[in-house]
This record gives C-alpha cells, structure tokens and sequence, in this order.
C-alpha cells in the first residue's frame, strides 16, 4: 500500500538518507531500524509530508504523496506518532483526542472513534479532563498513539516510540502496536530497540547512515551476523 | 468621586482589553506582535465615521460592516505582509508591520487629511444614566459592555470550537497540527480575521465618543502592547485583566496627578512588572 521509491531527503537541501526504497503491504507490520542519526525520522517526515523529498517518489494506494501538503495526506489515511510524542501538553487528553480526528466531519462517527480508543485506553477515559502535558510519559506515548488512531488510519507511522519510556513501559506500548496491527490497520515503525522491534515485525529495514543496508524478515534480520555485530554486541 | 473615577476607568479599560485581546491572539499564535494592531483600529474608526458622513449610518449600525472591513485587512495582512517573512527571524516580522502601521498611517493622512473628524450625532450622542452622584455615558456603557461581550465570544471560540482547537493546537505546534489535518496556512488567516474583527469592534464603538484621525490608533496600539506584555503574551484572559488594570491606572492616575500623567502611569505600571515578572502578571 506504501511505496517508498528511491527517497533522497534531508534538511536545507543537505541530504540526510539516499536512495532509500522500502513498501509496507496492506496489515503488515514493518520496522526500520538503526542507530540514532540514521535517518529515520527523515523518512517518517517525508512520507506524511512535513519534509518534500530531494528526489525519489512516495506512493500510497497507488497514489502519489510526495507533492501533497501534510495535512492532506492524513486525510488518505496515514497518520503519524511523531517522535518525542509531541502531544499538545496545554490541552486537554479528550481535546487532544478530538484533534486526532479533526480531518472526520461526521460528529457521531468521532463519538464512535473516541469511544473505541477509550476502550483501548481506560486510562484516557480516567484522565479525559487532564491536561496533557500533566501526564506522565508513558500516558503520552499512550495518548500520541490514541490520537492517530482517532483520524482512522490504514497506516500508522511511528516514530521512536521507546525513547524515554522504561522497559515496562516499552512493552506494554509494543503489545498495543500489535493489537493495533491485528484490527488491519498497517504499522510502519521506527526504533533504535532494533531487537524489540524486528521480534514483533513481519518484515525490517536496517538503516545505516542514511541508505538500507539490508532487509528481511523480522527473523531473518534477527539471526544475520550484521545485525548480531552491529547491534547486539555479539 | 473615587467611583465615579474607577467606574470611568474600567469602561474603558474593557475596550483596551478587546483591543489587547485581538493583539495577544496573533502574539499566542505566531510569535508575531503585530505592530500596524493600531492602524487595524484606526482604519475601523474610519469606516465608521465614512458610513456615518457619506450614508448617515449610525455607529451601532455599521458595526458589522467595520468588523468584515478591519477581518479583511487582517487576512490581507497576512497574506501579503506576514507570510513572507514569517520563516525569517522573529525582527523580521516586527520590522514589516510596523513599515505597514507608517504606511497605513500616511495613507490615511494622504487620502482623509490630518484633520480631526467626529460622530457629531448618534443614536447614543449624549445619553446618560444618573445614579446618585455617578454619571454613565451611555456610549462608554455601551463600548464597555459590547466590548467585553467581543472578549467572551472569542474566548468561548477558541476554547470550545473545533477552529478553537485547531488555533490552540497551531500555536502549540505547526507541524502537529498539520499532521493531524490541520491546513495550518488557513488557521493563520483566520487568526489575522478574528484579531482584526476584535479591533473592529472596538473601533466602531470608540467612533462615538473619540474624534477620528490618522494617528488615533497609535496610543490605543501601543497601550495593547503593553496589555499584552502585563497579560501574559498569548493569554485571552490575562489580557482582559490588564486591560482593565491599566484603565484604571490611567483614569486614577489622571485624575489624581493630572491628565498629563495619564499614560505615563500606564507605561510605569509596565516597566516595574517587567522588572519582576518579565512574563506578565498572567504569564507562565
């Protein structure tokens, strides 16, 4: 459904990836991985338009994306949980919530959408009134990934999701990645738990330094000697 | 006499805080003080004085017309001024709206002569309440009251609307906001409108008892940067409090020091909070 095709992009006309190819498939579960300053933002940023590419072209549902403003391509159905979750800390949760499905005209089909992420999130429910910015950062990341799920994705983009979380924290939000995924909903992550992250995906990337250096099966990747040198200290 | 001094000073104090409010909106926003603010009100005040001289319409009545007049100024503003030089440094902006208050200034100067204009009859012309020994101009009642009704609208606006929302959430963050389909290009027009609308507003209802020139939005202008300043940058109604505070530090100043210190006290008022609370009264 996404076809990431040849992406040179960066910064000030500075590239930071090169050439970078990579496709989620409808309801997979895909991880590009590698260190911090890889370039794995970037690619999250080009594909829901906060970034316009250098070069190369991006594609969803055969559609392509890489000229549309970012605030119709969420429209299309990708949304993204930026990196560092960037909630809207001086809003309330049920506000910030709203905002996730500010694209949806339809008023009974959002009541329906915050109903369903309330059930994913009792812990929302409980702090509907709360400021954002007063949650702790696990109740962040929680709140980021409901608020993309308000705008009814078929792609979801996350970024970095374990930063700053505690290990707890980390696996409880990976498990609702997972559910998330099993409800049809396709998932592109990006993390430096490069372990963590190949485990639970159906297909990865590893990223070095700007360009794919291999990619695989979510095992494949696991059990190849660059990923055990590069990232496992084996 | 004391309230009859404070009674003046919070009816006007409440036009100061709409005038202020409509600055502080733009300020919360964008990061931008919009310094032409003034001339927004200025060019308000000469809608409805043209309304008034040209079709005999009444303050009151031309109201909505100098509030859809001074919103479209607000949006051009932005398209042509502000947009430009938003990605430049924040001196940049500055730099460009007050090169647009000279221009709206002179242009005025240029098309309407200096000289001093008046509302000479209105439906409020010289109407008063007397209670005991307090007098009330109706026309200050009247700017006062739908000034702050102006203040109160906005604020439900921005807090209980979707628009609302997507106005918090840009300020918070543009690239937030844009992911989740916010057309954040759009919120920036629409912000420029309801700050032009609240000076709108406020001109129409000062065009009664305030005489009309090309500078009669600068004091007001510059009184709101400082509203602004004592309210907190980007707080609705920290900005409404301080408008008031600072009319009434200037009827009491005036009227106790003398009326040549009026806004003297005003700016003192602003130079020892910002001393000790350099983001305002209201700030963070």
């Amino acid at each position: 459904m996404l076809k990431v095709n040849k992406l040179t992009a960066g910064y000030d006309n500075v590239p930071v990836v090169f050439d970078v190819s990579l496709e989620v498939r409808e309801g997979e579960l895909v991880s590009v991985v590698g260190s911090n300053g890889a370039g794995k933002t970037t690619i999250l940023r080009a594909i829901s338009g906060l970034l316009k590419p250098i070069s190369g072209s991006i594609e969803f549902m055969g559609k392509r994306i890489d000229k549309l403003p970012a605030h119709e391509i969420v429209k299309l159905g990708i949304a993204h949980v930026p990196e560092g979750r960037h909630i809207f800390g001086k809003m309330s949760v049920r506000d910030n919530l709203l905002m996730g499905a500010y694209a949806i005209e339809d008023d009974a089909e959002v009541n329906r959408l915050l109903d369903r992420v309330y059930e994913i999130f009792p812990v929302l429910k409980e702090r509907e009134k709360q400021k954002g910015e007063t949650m702790s950062g696990g109740e962040q990341q929680m709140l980021a990934i409901a608020r993309a799920l308000m705008a009814k994705p078929k792609l979801l983009l996350v970024d970095e999701m374990s930063l700053g979380l505690m290990p707890l924290m980390v696996d409880k939000a990976l498990d609702v990645l997972k559910h998330v995924n099993k409800t049809g909903v396709a998932v592109l992550m990006v993390e430096q738990k490069v372990q963590e992250a190949l485990e639970i995906a159906d297909r990865g990337y590893i990223l070095q330094t700007g360009k794919i250096v291999a990619q695989g099966t979510g095992q494949e990747l696991l059990g190849s000697e660059l990923v055990k040198q590069a990232y496992m200290g084996m | 006499m004391l309230l009859q001094v404070l009674l003046t000073g919070v009816l006007i104090g409440s036009v100061y805080s709409l005038v202020a409010v409509g600055l502080t909106l733009v300020w919360g926003l964008m990061d931008i003080i919009n310094f032409a603010h003034g001339e927004f009100l200025m060019i308000s005040m000469y809608t409805t004085f043209w309304l008034y001289a040209l079709l005999k319409f009444d303050p009151l009545a031309s109201l909505p017309i100098a509030v859809g007049v001074v919103a479209l100024v607000g949006v051009l503003t932005y398209k042509l001024v502000v947009k430009r030089v938003a990605n430049a440094p924040g001196l940049m902006a500055l730099l460009a709206t007050f090169g647009l208050s000279l221009f709206i200034r002179n242009l005025a100067q240029f098309l309407w002569s200096p000289n001093y204009r008046f509302v000479s009859e209105s439906l409020l012309t010289d109407k008063r309440f007397i209670i005991g020994d307090l007098i009330i101009g109706l026309p200050q009642l009247v700017a006062a009251v739908g000034s702050f009704a102006m203040t109160l609208i906005i604020a439900l606006l921005i807090k209980k609307t979707k628009t609302g929302r997507a106005i918090q959430a840009t300020a918070q963050s543009k690239d937030i906001a844009e992911l989740m389909g916010v057309n954040t290009e759009r919120i920036y027009a629409i912000t420029f409108a309801i700050s032009g609308a609240c000076v709108g507003v406020a001109g129409a209802l000062l065009a009664n008892t305030f005489p009309v020139y090309p500078e009669c939005g600068a004091m007001y202008g510059l009184l709101a940067f400082v509203i602004v300043a004592l309210g907190g940058f980007g707080n609705i109604w920290g900005a409404f409090y301080a408008g008031i505070l600072i009319g009434l530090a200037e009827t009491l100043g005036g009227f106790y020091l003398g009326t040549q210190f009026k806004y003297a006290i005003a700016f003192l008022i602003y130079l020892l909070v910002l001393q000790f609370r350099p983001k305002g009264l209201f700030g963070w």
